[in-house]
């Protein structure tokens, strides 16, 4: 089967910023992205769970989103406008889907 | 002094605060009781539920007057002076920097709902009638306070700080006032004015009978987090902070009480309103301020809030300011 080499974003954003992530990502020409809930970590302010918060200001959620080389400066720029100030961790990994037109 | 005793000790021995000391005490010896979040979300929506609705319905029953437009003006400019004199106290009180000070002093100018909640229930315990339409006075002073916070923070930094310049982040009127509590309160509270007596008599099953035995289970949440967030953070709080937050209720209450005077309430709505000035936020205000002012240390004024604050409100503070309004009207 062919394969296509694509880039993988993957950000670890506060809950309470989410819909500034999901609109900057949606203006910036991405195609989609998924998000999942992270359940409980550790960093800088020390460890956390989320069953152990009385709302969603602590919590954290993670986006991916998989996109063709060739936007992801634009993308990048605009999750960096978001993620400045904020507690959050952006990756860009390398990785190989098997439809290309998705992306 | 007999009597104000032996309220404290009833409101000490009352169901609700005992599950929320089981909670604080299984979380303090690192117990796995847990509750997830989810069910405890769909805890919070059913108390917000419950208590706008018959608010809503109460004053469908009483209906309404001016007094309720001049309390919610009180509400919000309480709402927005509790936060200034917070601030200005723990410039001066506590080692907190300029930012960590604007965002504990804006959840001291918002209000809890649950306190309010727990309020209400210690009144009805006793008899003490309130007007239904402080639910919405309580809903108008949620908002003020993180606006005057955030501009607390603002005022007086260089050009390249945290919260100036191109970099300045405001949360938008969306994020401040439809949070989702508030939309629920409100809500509830319209929709109970609107259905009157016999939409309370419908709902009565679900929002009336159930309401204390989820009051507690939410309490028993509430105090596993508080005692998490003192074990954790305690300790980076030091003193001076930590006092700040049972002296700064008194204060508020003060001031509330003042308002109370003037617009002449009654002795119910009188110790509601001290609850609403003498209570701290811990749902909308943290959303608010991790966008606004992302710097402020979470760990600080969530601590304040939830782990010191509220279990003084819940356990002293209540019956305190029914004594306070009854001494005054």
């Amino acid at each position: 089967m062919q394969l296509h080499k694509k880039k993988r974003i993957e950000i670890i954003i506060e809950r309470p910023i989410l819909r500034r992530m999901t609109d900057a990502l949606d203006t910036s020409g991405v195609h989609g992205y998924t998000i999942l809930p992270a359940h409980g970590g550790s960093g800088q302010d020390g460890a956390w769970e989320r069953d152990g918060l009385v709302s969603a200001a602590g919590a954290m959620v993670a986006i991916i989103c998989i996109l063709d080389a060739t936007n992801l400066e634009p993308v990048l720029d605009a999750i960096y406008a978001v993620v400045e100030r904020q507690i959050g961790i952006v990756s860009v990994s390398d990785v190989e889907v098997i439809r290309s037109d998705h992306f | 002094m007999d009597v104000i005793l032996n309220i404290l000790t009833a409101n000490l021995l009352s169901p609700i605060v005992l599950f929320f000391v089981l909670g604080l005490a299984a979380a303090i010896a690192r117990s796995d009781l847990n509750i997830p979040e989810p069910f405890a979300k769909a805890l919070s929506l059913y108390l917000m539920l419950a208590i706008g609705f018959k608010g809503g319905a109460e004053v469908a029953r009483a209906g309404l007057d001016s007094a309720l437009l001049l309390l919610i003006l009180a509400g919000i400019a309480l709402s927005f002076v509790i936060p200034a004199i917070a601030f200005s106290i723990l410039r001066v009180a506590s080692p907190l920097p300029r930012i960590d000070a604007a965002a504990v002093a804006a959840h001291y100018g918002s209000i809890s709902i649950v306190t309010f909640i727990a309020a209400s229930e210690f009144l009805q315990s006793q008899a003490i009638a309130f007007e239904g339409y402080l639910v919405a006075v309580a809903a108008a002073m949620e908002a003020p306070a993180i606006l005057t916070g955030i501009w607390l923070a603002q005022r007086g930094r260089k050009a390249n700080s945290d919260t100036q310049g191109r970099e300045r982040r405001m949360p938008s009127m969306r994020e401040i006032l439809f949070n989702g509590s508030i939309v629920m309160l409100v809500g509830a509270f319209i929709i109970g004015w609107i259905t009157g007596d016999e939409g309370l008599e419908t709902m009565a099953p679900f929002v009336v009978d159930p309401f204390k035995g989820v009051l507690a289970l939410f309490l028993l949440d509430m105090g596993l987090i508080a005692g998490r967030g003192l074990r954790s953070s305690l300790r980076m709080m030091g003193l001076r902070t930590i006092l700040f937050g049972i002296y700064m209720p008194l204060i508020s209450a003060v001031i509330a009480t003042g308002v109370v005077m003037l617009l002449d309430l009654s002795t119910g709505s009188g110790a509601l309103l001290i609850t609403l000035a003498a209570s701290a936020s811990y749902i909308a205000v943290p959303a608010a301020m991790r966008i606004a002012l992302p710097k402020a240390k979470p760990a600080i004024y969530a601590t304040m809030s939830l782990g010191i604050t509220f279990p003084f409100n819940l356990a002293i503070g209540i019956p305190l300011y029914a004594a306070l309004a009854a001494a005054v009207t």
